[in-house]
Formats: structure tokens, C-alpha cells, sequence
């Protein structure tokens, strides 16, 4: 597994996501109580790069992020969606070394306009 | 050609229209291929709100045909052309223009016409009539060279013609045959009441008067010369002295007729050729004509079950029952009104001070309430008329039903418990109480979806306050608990958490969820409460800690668009932009290749700007002394204007310069919704403040007030709330009115929805705003007062903060921007491109 740098840890703050590009790929990486998450930033409803933009919080238990354009929730550890069992988007292995934040392509990548 | 039966309508009005929706509706089309003939330029309108015309309301607004209704059914509808004959013999019409059409079944829906009596002088020019659109344009045109009016006829129509002559800025008269006004419908003591507060507006009311000759004025256009040697002095004379059916079609082609005209029709709505069938108010049933639209309807009801072989009762006679506001007077009128009943006893209630009248008949045994009459306080028309047509026996003491309530008391009238379920709550669209408890128990929880399930109520809106009681006591019925959570994390609807986070002086979401909530919050609490700390704290929305709250067009401080860039909205006050500023706005658009577009609200909106341009658009904008416009917030979004007495030959009050004042105080203020306002410069309304939350009107005596309007989805008209305001008394109240909607409302509730879901209404609301019934106008006051002092460009405090641009950027590991925004030209500006030619662009 190829891992790529994004930032330092002080630079993603707790339930508001960032954007990355890593390998040409758009991720958004979200931290709750301390946890990084990785998903992919396309959403497949709006075929626009913008999950990193959404609200964070939880349904019925489940970390979500709300797409700023139809609203549709992605689990932030699953990738799936909420309201539409059919749609999913990819989850990314994300961890901190040495005090960076650290992103690797998980499988599969959603077919995006990257 | 089709092998289906051809069914020709004469008439395009609101009972031969709404004929055709109920056709269409029992499935008519597939047997019948239908033809409409409309005399008139326009398809069918609202002739009930035909007066709101003068007060702003459009031609288009009142049609009653949504664009393509016909058509996509495959009606044919032939405007401005009149069929002349009816031949029986060969089944065929035929119209002015030579258009022939042949017909299996024939329906005559052809209205009435206004009576003019035939007093010599009464065809001079400037005599007009109020029956069409084109009446009330012709008016409006007459009224323009004119000073005086007269209307002759104090009936129903005579009343609400006055009123329109009255906003048209004419010294208005009522000249009536009868000793007293709408003697028709309400006895003597109520026609008195009537008089006294119709005069108390301004209106000259002339009883027992025999107009006998109109001829040239002495000073004016005309003079109309009475039986008892007076005359009255006018520009303009308004015939408002009856309808009668238009039969002469029928007439011509040989179908019987009424002694004194209407075309005669059985049950199922058939005249004498079985053939040939008549619905409204050209048709005679049982030798009553009926002039309400709601026995129209049910007629046109009774002849589709009848041409669709649909086993029906048929027509079984109307209740002419009325309420309605003239001059914003209520009167209602109930069933034996007069008092006609052999043996009725009559109780009557008159209140000088408060110029309310009231009167109740019952049976000589007490047992049946057969009528009534309201005049200044119409409240009990609902409850009244339910007792009337479903034998509910009054009190032992009836007089209670009239009798002002004491403090305390329980309500008096009737419970809705007490009516059966056949009785008909709403008559224009003939549901019944079994009707509306069967949709609530359907999952109809509300005024909204109970309405738009079974149309109750969205008629002439006599029966909403009698609807919702019954919602309500359905609802109690059912042990349902008008759930009002926002959502999984709170239990409380925005009202409560708005008073928990006043109440308890909470500052931050994390407290309020400690405290209140569970979880971690959601899309929708998190902004909803975002808001509310920002209107009870009047904190910058940006504030590091709240931004996790905020959605993205609160966040970035501008509007995401579909392909995820942003639109910006520098704010205009007013509409009024200098040339210099003009430019600067085209500079930047050019500079960053923007889409500029003019809004509705009389500013500029530029698309396409990346979230990483919006700082740098900004500055420009910030240093051109532009601020924004909030036009992502919940917020205030523009005062719309005309530019009023300034330079308007019509305008009376400086509308652009209070739109200017009135923007400026409630800019960046945070509410359930967006909030939309307007101020017009006379009664003209050039700019539709009447379709606004907050509405301003000039007029000679000061501003009138309109709350609770809305365009957009669901239109509204807003009602009027206070005339002849100063300005100080004007921002005063708006101040009250603003911070109630934001203390009360519910998440996303316009004032439009917030005010029909008001327990209480239009009444309520003037009473807490206006009378201070509740003692909270001071703090609503302050509090106003402390939001407009904590203003800020927020734009221009993100410029200053370093930390905060920080966050304006697509990638936190590169400065490049998202290679999937692309634009493609059209009409000489960018649009998104489709998915299709983002891929032509990437292979090219
Ligand atoms: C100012 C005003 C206020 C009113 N307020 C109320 C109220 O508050 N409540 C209430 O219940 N009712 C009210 N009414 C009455 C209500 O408008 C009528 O009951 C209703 O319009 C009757 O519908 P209709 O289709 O029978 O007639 P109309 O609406 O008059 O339609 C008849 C149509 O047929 C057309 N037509 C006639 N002859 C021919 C022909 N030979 N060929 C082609 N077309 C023809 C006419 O031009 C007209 O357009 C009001 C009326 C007016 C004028």
C-alpha cells in the first residue's frame, strides 16, 4: 500500500472536512473525537467534488456526512449511502505518521471525473 | 377522426372550467373528445378574487388554468370567439368566427351578466360595468381622469365595486334602490351596522334612491338625477344592480326557459332537449337561479356523473350561505337570515362601541338554528352554519351563541365532536367531515397536507378555522402527539430550542447537546441551532467554534451551485447602484470569467467562482465598498423597490429611501428562513411588496404594512397588517414582527407557512404585535435593537483573518483548483458543461 502526506494533524480540525489530491484522486478526510476518515470527495449523486464540504455528525448511530448539494448521507466508515442502499463511494486506509497525515487508495476507487 | 362522442362547452368561466377538471378527473376524456368555447381573450380566472386585481393581483395571477392544462389533455379551447347558434336539429354549434362544430352532448355554461337597468344616459360613455377583466381594465382606465364615483347597487358586488373605486383614489358613492345595503342577504339592523362602518371609511351611502335619468355633469362628467329631485355629481358611474343568466342562446335555439330567464335544467343538470345540459349561474334549478360559484360546481359534478352514466343524486339544491369581507368588514349571512320562518324567533346583539352586529334565528321551539346574520365579527359564520344545516340543537339559552365570551370561558358554539360525518365542512369543493377525519387517519397531520389531500379550504377559505378543528381534534382522537422534534437529536421543535437557548443562556451546540440533546447532531440541527446562537448572540457566524454548524453556503459565505462552485451576491441596498459600483461588478465578472445573471431581488448575482477565487473576489468587491449580501444565509435578502415620489409622478412617499433603511437594519439578521422584503412607492405596487414577507406600501397618509406574503413555490398574498404608519412606527413594528417570527417559528418556516400554522392568525398576531397583548414589544424591541448594533460585513471580517481564508481552498496538499469544474460558453457566457462534453474536453 502506497501511503501519500496530505497535511500536518494540527491542520484537520474535529467535523469540519478538508480536501486532498492524492495520486490524482480527490479524497475528504474528516476527524470525529480524535478519528481520522478518509472517503472519496465525489458525489455521486451531483457528480461533484464537494463530500469534503459536508456536515458531519450521526444517524441512528452511524458516522455520516451530509452532501452539500441533495443532502444524501455517506457513512464515514462504510462509504455507503443512507438513503439509496444501491450507491456507495470508496473509504481510504488513513493514519498519522510522524505528525502527518497520511492517505492510501483503498479499493475500489469510484469511477470519478477526477 | 376518433370514434369518441364530441362533447362542445360554451362557456370557459369558473363553473365551465372546472367542469372540465372534473371530467377530467372521472375519466371523461376516454369517451368524450371535448371542445371549449370561451368568448372572453382568457381562459377561465378566479371572478370570486376578481377585486384583488386592483390591489396588485395580476390576469395571470388569477387564471385558474395552469399553462398547457388543455392542451396536454387534448381539449380543444377556442378563446374570443362567441358561439352564436345552437342548431338541435342537426346537433350542431355554430360561432362568430364561421367555426362549425357538431356534438353528441352540448353544455351551456354561459354565466350571467350584469343588470343594467335601462334609465336613460345609462349607455353614455364612462358607464361601466364589473363583471370581466376587461371590465376592471376599462375602469382603471375611466378612473384615471376621474375624481368622483358612483356605483349604483349597495348589494354584495355594489359594496365590492365601491371598495376597488375607493383604492382607485375616487370620492366613492353607493347609490341604492332599497332602504338599506345587501338587503338581500342580512336584515335591517345588519344592513344599519353595515352602513355606519362602511361610511366610517369614507364612503357616501345614498338609500332609497330611483336613479332616473343620467346626463352631463355640473363640474363633472355626468349627473345622475334620482326620482326624488336630487342629483349626485360623478365622473364615473359603476352599474352593479344585479345579474342575470345569460340565456340567449338557449332562448334562440327553443329550450324552456324561466318566467324571468335562466334556462331550466332537472337533477342531473339536463334542459328540456336531454341532449343539452346547463351548469352556473345561467341555469335555473327548481326556479332558483344561484349567483355562488360553489353550487356551480356541484352542479358541473352532477352533469359529468350524468354524461359518465355514473349513479348519482345529481343536483339536490345549494345553501347560499355566505361570508365574506367587504371593505374589510366581515359580514356573514346564514340560512333564513331574515327571519322569513313562520313562528322564528330572533335574538340580536349590537355593540356600538366595537360596531358589531349580530342575529340569530331559531324555530319557535328552540330546537333548530335557521339562520344568522354577522356584520363586524364574523367568527361564528363556521359553527353557525354547521348547526343550521345539520339540525344540531342550540343551547338552552341560544342567545349564548352570539353572546360576546367571557375571559375564561370555555368556547362556546359547537364542538366539531357534535357534527356528523356527512356534514360538508368545505362547500366549494363538497368535503365532508367523514372526508377530512378519513385523511387524517391516512397520515394527514397537518394543515398543509390535509389541505392539498382533500382541497378542503383552498376554495374561498370560509371553512379553514372550522378545518383545522377538526385536524385537532382528530389528532386527540387519535392519541396522536403532534410530534414536532427537529430531529433524532433533539427532542424539541426550533420554537423550544430557541427558548432553551435564551432561557438558559447556551452559547455553544456542544452544550446545548449536553444538556438537551443526544448523539452528535446532524445536517439539520446543527445549522437550525447554528442560527439561533447567531440571533440570540449575535455572533459572527464564522466563529471557529460554530463552524462545524454551518452548511457550506454558510460556511464559505456564498451560494453552491450543482457543479459545486459558488455564486456571490454583493448586497444592493434598495436596488440602488451607482454607475462607479456598476462597474466594478462587470470588472470583476470579466476578471474571473464569471456568469452574471440579474436577479429577482434587484441585484447581481455572479456564477462560477471557485471556493478558492471567493477570497480574491472579495477583496475586490470589499474594497469597492460593497458588502455582501447574504445571499447564502437564512437571512434577509433584499428590499426590493420602485424609486417612488423621488422621481415617479405617481409615487407619494420616498418608497426607494425606506427600502434603503429598512435593508440596511435587517441585513445579516438570522432567521428560520430566508426573508424577502419590499417597499412601493403607491398603491400601483411596482414592487410586489405584497408577495413579501414584510411589504411596504405608501400612501397619502403613510405607510400600510403587509406581513406574511410569498412568491416563489406556494404563493401567498400578504395580509394586511397596520396603515398610515410613520416611519418611526413603521421600523417599530417590523422590529416586533421580525424578532416574533424568529422566537416562534418553526426550522425553515417561511412567514407565509409560520402564519397559517399561527394558532390564533392574522388576529393573534396583530394583537401580540400591535396591542402588545403578551408585554413583550419592549424586549422584542431590544433584542432587534442589539442584533442591528452586532452587525458586520461578514465577508469583510473573513478578509482581515488570515486563519479563517485558510479555509477557502479545494485541496488542503496543493494549490490546484478541482479539474473537474469546466465550463463551456453559451449565449457569449460559461455554463457547467454536461458530463458528456466534460469528457469531449478532456479527450480534446
Ligand atoms: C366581483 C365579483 C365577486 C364575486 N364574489 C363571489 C364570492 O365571494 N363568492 C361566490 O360564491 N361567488 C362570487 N361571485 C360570483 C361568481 O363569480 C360566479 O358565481 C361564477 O363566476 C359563475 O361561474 P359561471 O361559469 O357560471 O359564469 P362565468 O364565470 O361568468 O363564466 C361564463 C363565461 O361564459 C362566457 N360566455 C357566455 N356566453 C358565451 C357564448 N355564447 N359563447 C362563448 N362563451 C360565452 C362568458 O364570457 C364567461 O366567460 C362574484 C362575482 C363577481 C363578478
Amino acid at each position: 500500500m502506497e501511503w501519500a502526506t496530505v497535511c500536518s494533524a494540527g491542520e484537520v480540525t474535529e467535523l469540519l472536512g478538508i480536501g486532498a489530491l492524492i495520486f490524482d484522486h480527490q479524497v475528504a478526510v474528516f476527524k470525529v473525537d480524535g478519528e481520522l476518515y478518509a472517503i472519496d470527495n465525489f458525489d455521486p449523486f451531483s457528480q461533484a467534488n464537494v463530500l469534503s464540504r459536508g456536515i458531519v455528525g450521526d444517524l441512528k448511530g452511524e458516522l455520516v456526512v451530509a452532501s452539500p448539494i441533495y443532502k444524501q448521507h455517506f457513512s464515514l466508515k462504510a462509504g455507503t449511502c443512507l438513503e439509496d442502499g444501491t450507491v456507495s463511494i470508496a473509504v481510504h486506509p488513513v493514519r498519522v505518521q510522524d505528525g502527518m497525515v497520511q492517505v492510501a487508495l483503498g479499493s475500489p476507487v469510484s469511477q470519478q471525473a477526477a | 377522426m376518433s370514434n369518441k362522442e364530441s362533447l362542445v362547452v360554451v362557456g370557459n368561466g369558473m363553473v365551465g372550467h372546472r367542469f372540465i377538471e372534473q371530467l377530467i378527473q372521472a375519466g371523461g376524456l376516454d369517451r368524450y373528445q371535448v371542445t371549449v368555447f370561451g368568448e372572453e381573450s382568457r381562459p377561465a380566472y378566479d371572478r370570486v378574487q376578481l377585486s384583488s386585481w386592483f390591489t396588485g393581483t395580476s390576469a395571470e395571477e388569477l387564471s385558474m388554468v395552469p399553462e398547457g392544462f388543455y392542451e396536454q389533455d387534448g381539449v380543444e379551447l377556442i378563446l374570443s370567439d362567441k358561439v352564436c347558434t345552437v342548431d338541435r336539429e342537426l346537433c350542431e354549434v355554430l360561432s362568430e368566427s364561421g367555426r362549425k362544430v357538431s356534438y353528441n352532448k352540448l353544455v351551456l355554461a354561459t354565466g350571467s351578466y350584469p343588470f343594467v337597468p335601462p334609465v336613460p344616459g345609462h349607455d353614455r360613455d364612462g358607464c361601466l360595468v364589473y363583471r370581466t377583466i376587461d371590465d376592471l381594465e376599462a375602469i382603471a382606465e375611466t378612473a384615471r381622469n376621474s375624481k368622483v364615483g358612483a356605483v349604483v347597487g349597495g348589494g354584495l358586488l355594489g359594496l365590492e365595486a365601491a371598495k376597488a373605486l375607493k383604492d382607485l383614489g375616487l370620492e366613492t358613492h353607493v347609490v341604492e334602490f332599497a332602504p338599506r345595503l345587501m338587503a338581500v342577504q342580512v336584515d335591517e339592523g345588519g344592513g344599519q351596522m353595515l352602513r355606519r362602518k362602511i361610511e366610517n371609511l369614507g364612503v357616501k351611502i345614498h338609500t332609497s334612491k330611483n336613479t332616473q335619468n343620467i346626463v352631463d355633469g355640473d363640474g363633472t362628467v355626468h349627473q345622475m338625477q334620482f326620482a326624488d329631485g336630487e342629483v349626485l355629481n360623478t365622473d364615473l358611474v359603476l352599474f352593479s344592480a344585479g345579474i342575470r343568466p345569460r340565456d340567449e342562446l338557449a332562448r334562440e335555439c327553443g329550450l324552456e326557459l324561466g318566467e324571468r330567464g335562466g334556462i331550466v335544467i332537472n337533477d342531473h343538470c339536463q334542459t328540456s332537449d336531454t341532449n343539452v345540459y346547463s351548469i352556473g349561474e345561467c341555469a335555473l334549478w327548481s326556479g332558483r337561479i344561484f349567483g355562488l360559484v360553489a353550487p356551480g360546481y356541484q352542479m358541473g359534478q352532477a352533469a359529468v356523473d350524468h354524461l359518465l352514466d355514473v349513479e348519482s343524486t345529481g343536483f339536490t339544491g345549494a345553501d347560499m350561505s355566505t361570508k365574506l369581507k367587504l371593505m374589510g368588514v366581515d359580514v356573514a349571512s346564514v340560512g333564513d337570515a331574515q327571519a322569513r320562518t313562520p313562528g322564528a324567533l330572533s335574538y340580536r346583539l349590537i355593540d356600538e362601541e366595537k360596531e358589531v352586529y349580530k342575529s340569530l334565528v331559531v324555530s319557535g321551539d328552540k330546537k333548530k338554528v335557521l339562520g344568522a346574520v354577522l356584520v363586524g365579527d364574523a367568527e361564528e359564520y363556521g359553527s353557525l352554519l354547521q348547526m343550521a344545516l345539520n339540525d344540531i340543537k342550540p343551547p338552552q339559552n341560544p342567545a349564548e351563541l352570539i353572546l360576546p365570551q367571557g375571559s375564561g370561558e370555555a368556547p362556546k358554539g359547537l364542538g366539531v365532536a357534535a357534527l356528523p360525518t356527512t356534514a360538508q365542512i368545505c362547500s366549494c369543493f363538497n368535503v365532508t367531515k367523514g372526508d377530512l377525519t378519513g385523511a387524517v387517519a391516512g397520515g394527514c397531520q397537518d394543515m398543509t397536507s390535509l389541505k392539498s389531500e382533500t382541497s378542503a379550504s383552498t376554495g374561498c377559505g370560509g371553512c379553514t378555522a372550522l378545518v383545522k378543528q377538526v385536524l385537532d381534534h382528530e389528532l386527540e382522537q387519535l392519541g396522536v402527539e403532534v410530534k414536532k422534534d427537529i430531529c433524532e437529536h433533539f427532542p424539541y421543535s426550533r420554537q423550544d430550542l430557541y427558548h432553551l437557548v435564551r432561557v438558559g443562556e447556551i452559547k455553544s451546540f456542544h452544550e446545548m447537546l449536553e444538556k438537551y440533546g443526544k448523539g452528535k447532531g446532524c445536517d439539520i440541527c446543527k445549522p437550525t441551532i447554528g442560527s439561533i446562537l447567531a440571533s440570540c448572540w449575535n455572533e459572527y457566524v464564522l466563529k471557529t467554534e460554530h463552524a462545524p454548524l454551518q452548511d457550506t453556503n454558510d460556511y464559505f459565505l456564498a451560494n453552491m451551485q450543482k457543479d459545486g462552485t459558488y455564486s456571490v451576491v454583493p448586497r444592493v441596498p434598495g436596488g440602488e447602484i451607482t454607475p462607479e459600483k456598476l462597474i466594478v461588478i462587470g470588472e470583476v465578472a470579466r476578471d474571473y470569467e464569471l456568469y452574471t445573471k440579474i436577479t429577482g431581488g434587484q441585484r447581481i448575482d455572479l456564477f462560477g467562482v471557485r471556493v478558492n477565487d471567493l477570497p480574491a473576489v472579495w477583496k475586490r468587491l470589499v474594497d469597492a465598498g460593497f458588502e455582501t449580501g447574504h445571499a447564502y444565509g437564512k437571512s434577509l435578502r433584499t428590499v426590493k423597490s420602485c424609486v417612488g415620489q423621488t422621481w415617479c409622478r405617481y409615487g407619494v412617499l420616498d418608497s426607494a429611501g425606506m427600502a434603503i433603511r429598512v435593508e440596511q437594519r435587517y441585513r445579516g439578521l438570522r432567521a428560520p428562513h430566508k426573508v424577502k422584503m419590499a417597499v412601493s412607492g403607491c398603491t400601483r405596487e411596482c414592487a410586489e411588496a405584497q408577495s413579501k414577507d414584510v411589504g411596504i406600501i405608501a400612501t397619502e397618509k403613510g405607510w400600510n404594512l403587509y406581513v406574511c406574503g410569498n412568491g416563489g413555490m406556494k404563493p401567498r398574498h400578504a395580509d394586511l397588517f397596520a396603515t398610515e404608519l410613520s416611519d418611526e412606527q413603521l421600523i417599530k413594528t417590523i422590529d416586533r414582527f421580525m424578532m416574533f417570527y424568529l422566537r416562534t417559528a418553526g426550522r425553515l418556516q417561511r412567514t407565509s407557512v409560520w402564519m397559517e400554522n399561527l394558532e390564533g392568525g392574522l388576529d393573534y398576531l396583530k394583537e401580540v404585535i400591535l396591542e402588545d397583548s403578551l408585554g413583550l414589544g419592549a424586549q422584542l424591541e431590544a433584542e432587534m435593537a442589539a442584533n442591528v448594533d452586532a452587525y458586520q460585513c461578514e465577508w469583510k471580517t473573513t478578509l482581515e483573518d488570515p486563519e479563517k481564508l485558510k479555509r477557502f481552498r479545494h485541496f488542503v496538499n496543493t494549490d490546484e483548483g478541482d479539474s473537474n469544474v469546466v465550463f463551456v460558453k453559451e449565449r457569449s457566457q460559461i455554463r457547467p458543461a454536461s458530463q458528456e462534453e466534460k469528457i469531449i474536453a478532456k479527450s480534446a
